[in-house]
């Protein structure tokens, strides 16, 4: 296998990149951050633009910034990055273990954050992760800088609001309030591969009642989801098995038409929506604080 | 901007400068242009392990990876194992143990396996499985491969204390 031919560029400056993309036809030419879901499309020449610019020289798109409103995290930066930050585990335990679950080490050693949000995969962890926590997008083009927010960023499958000619920069995840006890759960063939269903959950627990609740499913629809439905029933609740039960059969009922493929059928989605949703606020029950 | 364009890098210690077409994969490069065919190349889209190099002692999908991109990189082949005739520990430790039958996957076991070992001589089980899940093996069933780490781990440590 080959890609078909293309020219290549690796500008040093978001300038650069930009005035590369202004001279240019914008459906000829493809970003390449990490290439992890970008080279096995121009290998197999699903993909054949006629220019590829590579942002791994760009300056000042990789690295984490703490601010005390949450990170700042570069897009170019690797998941490897994160899964090695202390400050990501100890601080932000939730994005860890949707770190860690993407794919295999290769994978997460060349794979960047912003590469993942882009490739807005329905079954992929970092999307997911953007809705529970709320995650901005700072998107640059030449008409200067725009700020997306995580429930307007991902449209469909493969799909996200960013245009062409815009380059994503920048993903600011705030810190989830104080005494927020979160879940992760997702079931995969083997660890590494994409996931059938998954699913995060966060909650706090006020005067010994539900409150904030948040379930976030990926893999169950044609992109990451909310389920303001299985939200609302523990809104108030205590947090008890019961209480589970009546959010676990919302949820089912309201992933109405899951994805349909080779690895699982559309019913058997359904059902691990009910059962990983539960699972995984029952964690967050038990964290929360 | 050119669809020839310039890399330079180290591959197993030497210096490389040459002109690449910009859509040659580092592992055709690495086997076409270079003749470092211990790197087998297999799925081509990042899924069976098989092309595994190292970058900069990270492992890494060669099929994933465009030559021109291992500009300013320090690369790392299964051709860098051995020291002439002396098997690495990792080489020795697949003989031993039966770690390979057809061997058509053997170099990007290997190379995982030296990411992980140079790390941790010390893995648990569990980092064992994790790294070798990320493989793929028609022939071994896996277990000979698992030993064979565990072989490779005690005599990389016995040799690092
Ligand atoms: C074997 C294997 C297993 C995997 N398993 C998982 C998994 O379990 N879960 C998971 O989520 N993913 C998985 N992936 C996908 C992987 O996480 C990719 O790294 C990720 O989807 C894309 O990130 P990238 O940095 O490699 O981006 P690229 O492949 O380089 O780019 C992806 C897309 O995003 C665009 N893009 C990238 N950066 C920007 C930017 N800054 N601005 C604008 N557009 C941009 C590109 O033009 C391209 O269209 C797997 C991949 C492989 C090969
Ligand atoms: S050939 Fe590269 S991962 Fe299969
Ligand atoms: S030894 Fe034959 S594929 Fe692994």
């Amino acid at each position: 296998m080959k890609p078909a031919p293309f020219e290549y560029a690796a500008p040093k400056t978001i300038a650069e990149a930009l005035d590369i993309l202004g001279q240019n036809d914008l459906d000829e030419v493809k970003l390449m951050a990490g290439g992890q879901s970008l080279m096995p499309l121009l290998n197999m020449r699903l993909a054949r633009p006629s220019l590829v610019l590579d942002l791994n020289h760009v300056e000042g798109l990789d690295g984490i910034r703490e601010e005390s409103s949450g990170l700042r995290v570069g897009a170019m930066t690797t998941k490897r990055v994160l899964e090695d930050s202390d400050l990501v585990r100890s601080q932000y335990p939730l994005l860890w273990e949707s770190t860690v679950a993407i794919g295999h080490a290769p994978i997460r050693n060349r794979g960047t954050v912003g590469g993942s949000m882009v490739q807005a995969d329905p079954a992929s962890e970092y999307p997911a992760a953007a809705l529970a926590f709320d995650m901005e997008f700072v998107v640059m083009s030449s008409a200067g800088e725009r700020v997306i927010q995580a429930e307007d960023f991902f449209v469909t499958y493969l799909t996200t609001s960013i245009e062409p000619g815009e380059i994503l920069t920048e993903i600011r995840i705030p810190r989830l309030p104080p005494g927020t006890g979160w879940g992760f759960q997702e079931l995969a063939r083997r660890h590494g591969d994409f996931a059938i269903v998954g699913a995060l959950a966060t909650v706090r627990v006020e005067s010994g009642l539900c409150c904030d609740p948040r379930i976030v499913l990926f893999g169950a629809a044609d992109r990451a989801i909310r389920v303001p439905a299985g939200e609302a029933c523990l809104e108030g609740a205590p947090p008890s098995e019961a209480s589970l039960t009546v959010m676990g059969d919302a949820v089912f009922d309201a992933v109405e038409d899951p994805l349909s493929d080779v690895h699982a059928s559309a019913e058997y989605r359904r059902d691990l929506a009910r059962v990983l949703s539960k699972r995984a606020m029952s964690e967050a029950m038990s964290r929360a604080s | 901007m050119s669809a020839l364009v310039p890399v330079k890098c180290h591959v197993n210690g030497r210096v490389v400068e040459t002109m690449v077409d910009a859509r040659m994969t580092l592992a055709d490069f690495l086997r076409h242009e270079l003749g470092l065919t211990g790197t087998h190349v297999g799925c081509e889209h990042g899924v069976c392990g098989i092309c595994n190099i190292l970058v900069d002692g990270q492992t890494t999908r060669s099929c994933l990876m465009l030559a021109v991109q291992a500009e300013g990189h320090e690369i790392r082949t299964v051709e860098s194992l051995s020291d002439g005739d002396k098997l690495h520990p990792i080489q020795e430790a697949f003989m031993e143990e039966h770690g390979l039958q057809c061997g058509f996957c053997t170099a990007g076991f290997m190379m995982a396996i030296c990411d992980l070992l140079e790390n941790n001589t010390n893995p648990s089980e569990d980092e064992i499985k994790d790294v070798l899940g990320g493989q793929v093996c028609r022939c071994t069933g896996y277990n000979t491969i698992l030993r064979a780490v565990k072989n490779a781990a005690a005599k990389m440590g016995s040799a690092g204390a």
